[in-house]
């Protein structure tokens, strides 16, 4: 019963404002901007080695400038991925456990798949 | 989780119907919400046929003669019936707007009437405002300056009050607010689009001095980035009015104090 007498007032200051979210914001608009020549240079790259055979393509993932474009477009792609559906369960969950379950694995997750896929380039390109 | 489908004691039955005269020519049906806390029943949607050459041309016209001629119950927020004070916004043909600039001739089909959507029904067409007027106090919706009062009124530049024009006119109807799914879901927190637009007005406004503290209090994932840009406040606003671009502006200066 305390909430439901809280003043009006009280209800919509609520915890206060975070005082933060403008970073997040534009850094989210600066993924956005890199991923785009990034996909789309990742998307012509593949293919342009459709038809190659295993050796060919493991060739150009190991060549310096793939391999650091690739390197940076899994970063900034999991950075993106995980901001993105952080907002989504914002926006969306509102049972408080079910929220905070699925903002830690969406966290662990893309940091797993960003780290994983960024050693995969590195061990093609410095070899096993 | 979002909740899609409606709790068994929210779901909207068919209620009764009202004949037209039958001498009349133009018939159009009114489809209206009903709900009243008193009876413990669900709501309803009520019809109401209209003879149209003996109404007015706005829903406001048809809701005020439903009103006075054939069911006294029907409950609706109205005072100025020109658009200029707000109160009898609704969800008319889909569609947020104000019933008394609303041209009945517009609507396709039955005329459906719902109050404001995703807010609590106090009766019929009236929605409980108390937290969105919560939520416009709590941006301080009044100049403030530190500097000593001057002796006549607070002097501005033309193009100073420019950049109030398009922010000035809002009348707080809410039209905008209930029809943004980022409210819908997180009003409790997402101050939502009329709230942000008149926070704007303030922060530029010339003559007050609290821009700084205006943006620190914005500043928060909830209050003002639940904004996803989807702009149906823009589309909906019965004044013509851009709160996606307000809000839009004080996303600018956010980035501006701390990047740019």
């Amino acid at each position: 019963m305390a909430e439901k007498m809280r003043s009006p007032l009280g209800t919509a200051y609520g915890l206060g404002s975070a005082r933060e979210g403008a970073k997040e914001w534009w850094s989210m608009r600066l993924s956005s901007l890199a991923l785009i020549p990034l996909t789309l240079w990742f998307v012509v790259s593949v293919i342009g080695n459709v038809g190659a055979d295993f050796e060919t393509f493991v060739a150009w993932v190991g060549s310096p400038i793939p391999a650091i474009l690739l390197v940076i477009m899994i970063a900034v792609t999991f950075h993106h991925a995980a901001h993105g559906l952080q907002v989504v369960i914002e926006d969306y969950i509102h049972t408080e456990w079910q929220k905070l379950t699925l903002l830690i694995a969406v966290k662990f997750g893309c940091v797993l798949l960003a780290v994983a896929g960024m050693f995969a380039v590195a061990r093609i390109a410095f070899g096993s | 989780m979002a909740e899609f489908s409606l709790p068994a004691n929210s779901k909207v039955k068919e209620g009764r119907v009202f004949k037209a005269p039958a001498d009349a020519k133009r018939v159009r049906s009114f489809k209206i919400y009903r709900w009243s806390p008193d009876d413990g029943q669900n709501p309803s949607i009520d019809t109401y046929e209209i003879d149209l050459d003996a109404c007015g041309p706005m829903v406001l016209d048809a809701l005020i003669k439903i009103k006075n001629e054939t069911d006294t119950t029907l409950t609706f927020r109205r005072s100025c019936r020109e658009g200029i004070c707000g109160s009898c916004a609704m969800n008319i043909d889909g569609t947020n707007t104000l019933a008394c600039l609303k041209p009945i001739e517009d609507c396709k089909g039955d005329v459906k009437v719902y109050p404001l959507p995703h807010m609590p029904v106090i009766k019929d067409l009236v929605p409980d405002l108390t937290h969105v007027y919560a939520q416009y106090q709590s941006i301080k919706p009044y100049l403030q300056s530190d500097s000593q009062p001057p002796t006549r009124e607070r002097l501005q530049s033309v193009e100073e009050r420019d950049k109030l024009e398009g922010l000035w006119e809002c009348i707080l109807c809410f039209c905008c607010s209930t029809s943004c799914p980022s409210y819908w879901w997180n009003g409790d927190r997402y101050l939502g689009p009329a709230i942000l637009l008149q926070a704007y007005r303030w922060i530029a406004d010339s003559r007050d001095e609290k821009t700084g503290e205006r943006l620190d209090d914005l500043e928060d994932p909830f209050k003002l980035y639940r904004c996803h840009t989807i702009m149906n406040c823009t589309k909906t606003c019965p004044k013509g009015l851009n709160p996606a671009k307000a809000i839009g502006e004080i996303k600018k200066l956010m980035v501006q104090r701390k990047f740019a």
